[in-house]
């Protein structure tokens, strides 16, 4: 493929690679770099029935699941931590009210799902969550696993260590490799080829790259191939498997970019507030999402003024002494 | 004696139990700022870790959660998340390794639940999640848990077991193949209890000043053992200083 091709804008890229029914892997932690821009398109094109995989997540996979994008999550936290005490606003409400099937698992097992889906291997070992519910307990059920063959038959399962079958470790659970039709992530650089540089923690973001079938890079910013290999060892995703790079600078508001920008306050004070309401999150939505027709609008809407505030000190990686108090 | 709030008390409750040296893996809010505490008060040379990746975080601000970008600040690497649950369940460093998180329920013998009210295909009430803090207490040699001290969340039987604790009782954990370590402390807003060497059941340790070990067990379903209660020192002046003007001089959790 001509590399050129690979920078687009957000509705080429997600007209491209994310389809109604696709299996979905978002990039990001809970209040940083979530991929919102790419988020916010996928929204905007209407997306529907999507089966996503995540770790500890926020803001993108709580929009997803209020918009009504998202028949099923497989998931070990939703939140956005201080800005949602108890839990993901449309995240929660969507469970308790029965819209969404959901499976649960822990942070740890979905690295190393994600972790088998980039290595190409069905299955890694953990040592954890023996006797607890994440074992005992399946979100999906066998009618479900059944008719979806992309599920796996068992959520997950207890065995015995094969190598030492009197040793000290006896039982050891298995858990299945992830590998979804396409994976979103918002890094701070790369280049015209698809080098990815995410500065700062890379939470599962390289894993979850891995292993999915496409790749959508969004990015604050495009620099030159000479400048990104002159430091090759902070980059982390090899090129080839990168599939579209949007250039989509504060890509990832209102979460944080480290080193660019702090998440901002007031925005997600803003969504606590508009959320929960079905009325409300509407509005948000009407606002924030289908209200602007770019990336550039949006960054028009939060404002200049905003975006500066939250402009991160370039040594600390985040904006010192940043408002943060609930309003 | 300078008056404090009793979250004030609650996170110096769980400072003091920080040694110096540990590694301490820790979840977000009071998690967070007991960590710090303990790192500006009595245990200088503790590590500050987190799931997200950061090793040795610096925290020169208070992180609103795990993934913050202030806790990728000054750190001695900034990695994974493979690469922290890789050091939790290593053998040789995992048991250096001392939890703290909180959860919604909790059972006599520390088992926690961080994920449902009800039912788990269709919750009363549904929560975040076990996150990390289930990988975290199956690994670490010892975890601190913070809870809030009211009568339905001090339970006989979890809703949903997200995080193990001593499981049910003597040898549970190593019949369920987990490794050594377990809950050692709980924080609440009125004491602090502890977990009996043999039959690995809570029982009440201290009560915060002016707080009587009966209304403590007013607060919890469960009966347990109050004769060895005694009294927790209150805050010193130094501890509320440091609290106060370098930890959270924005009172965001205080």
């Amino acid at each position: 493929m001509d590399a050129e091709n690979k920078v687009m804008d957000l509705a080429e890229a997600v007209r491209r690679f994310v389809h109604d029914g696709d299996h979905v892997s978002i990039g990001g932690f809970t209040i940083t770099r979530n991929p919102m821009a790419l988020t916010y398109e996928i929204i905007r094109q209407g997306k529907k029935g999507l089966h996503i995989y995540v770790h500890s997540h926020g803001q993108a996979f709580d929009l997803l699941i209020g918009a009504g994008c998202v028949d099923a999550i497989e998931v070990s936290y939703g939140g956005t931590a201080r800005f949602s005490p108890g839990g993901g606003i449309r995240f929660r409400k969507a469970i308790e009210g029965g819209k969404i099937l959901f499976e649960d698992y822990t942070n740890f097992q979905m690295t190393l799902r994600f972790l088998a889906g980039a290595m190409g291997v069905p299955f890694l070992p953990i040592r954890s969550l023996l006797a607890t519910d994440v074992v005992k307990k399946w979100g999906f059920d066998e009618e479900f696993r059944k008719s979806n063959p992309r599920i796996p038959e068992k959520k997950m399962a207890v065995v015995d260590n094969p190598f030492f079958q009197n040793g000290r470790e006896e039982k050891i659970v298995l858990v299945p490799a992830i590998n979804p039709d396409v994976t979103i992530i918002h890094a701070q650089q790369v280049d015209h080829q698809g080098t990815v540089r995410i500065k700062g923690l890379t939470y599962t973001d390289v894993e979850q790259a891995k292993a999915a079938k496409y790749l959508i890079v969004s990015c604050d910013e495009l620099v030159e191939t000479e400048a990104i290999r002159e430091d090759p060892d902070q980059n982390q995703i090899p090129f080839f498997m990168v599939d579209a790079i949007v250039v989509a600078p504060y890509g990832a508001h209102p979460t944080a970019c480290y080193g660019y920008y702090d998440y901002d306050p007031h925005h997600f004070n803003l969504y606590k507030e508009m959320a929960p309401d079905d009325g409300t999150f509407r509005q948000y939505l009407d606002d924030y999402v289908f209200g602007v027709t770019s990336h550039e609008e949006y960054l028009d809407k939060i404002g200049k003024d905003r975006l500066s505030q939250i402009r991160a000190d370039p040594r600390l990686g985040y904006r010192p002494g940043l408002d943060r108090r609930e309003r | 004696m300078p008056e404090y709030s009793l979250r004030e008390m609650m996170i110096l409750a769980a400072a003091r139990e920080i040694r110096d040296g540990d590694i301490v893996f820790c979840g977000t809010g009071m998690s967070m700022i007991a960590a710090m505490a303990a790192k500006h008060i009595n245990a200088p040379h503790s590590i500050i870790f987190f799931e997200t990746g950061g090793i040795d975080s610096q925290l020169l601000e208070l992180p609103f959660s795990v993934g913050d970008p202030r806790v990728m600040f000054g750190t001695s690497i900034n990695a994974g998340l493979a690469e922290s649950f890789g050091i939790l369940q290593n053998p040789f460093t995992g048991p250096k390794v001392v939890g703290i998180f909180g959860a919604a329920q909790i059972d006599r013998y520390g088992n926690l639940n961080t994920t449902c009210i009800g039912d788990y295909w269709r919750p009363k009430a549904r929560f975040p999640g076990c996150g990390g803090a289930c990988d975290a207490a199956s690994y670490a040699g010892r975890t601190i848990i913070f809870m809030k001290q009211e009568r339905r969340k001090f339970v006989e039987r979890v809703d949903y077991l997200s995080t193990p604790g001593w499981i049910p009782g003597p040898g549970g954990r190593t019949e369920a193949g987990l490794p050594e370590g377990g809950p050692t402390l709980v924080i609440t807003d009125m004491g602090v209890m502890r977990f009996d060497d043999e039959s690995r059941q809570m029982y009440l340790s201290r009560t915060y000043p002016g707080i009587d070990p009966q209304q403590v067990q007013q607060q919890m379903e469960i009966e347990i053992d109050l004769s060895r209660a005694a009294e927790e020192p209150p805050p010193t002046k130094e501890e509320l200083d440091l609290l106060r003007e370098r930890i959270d001089p924005q009172r965001l959790i205080i």
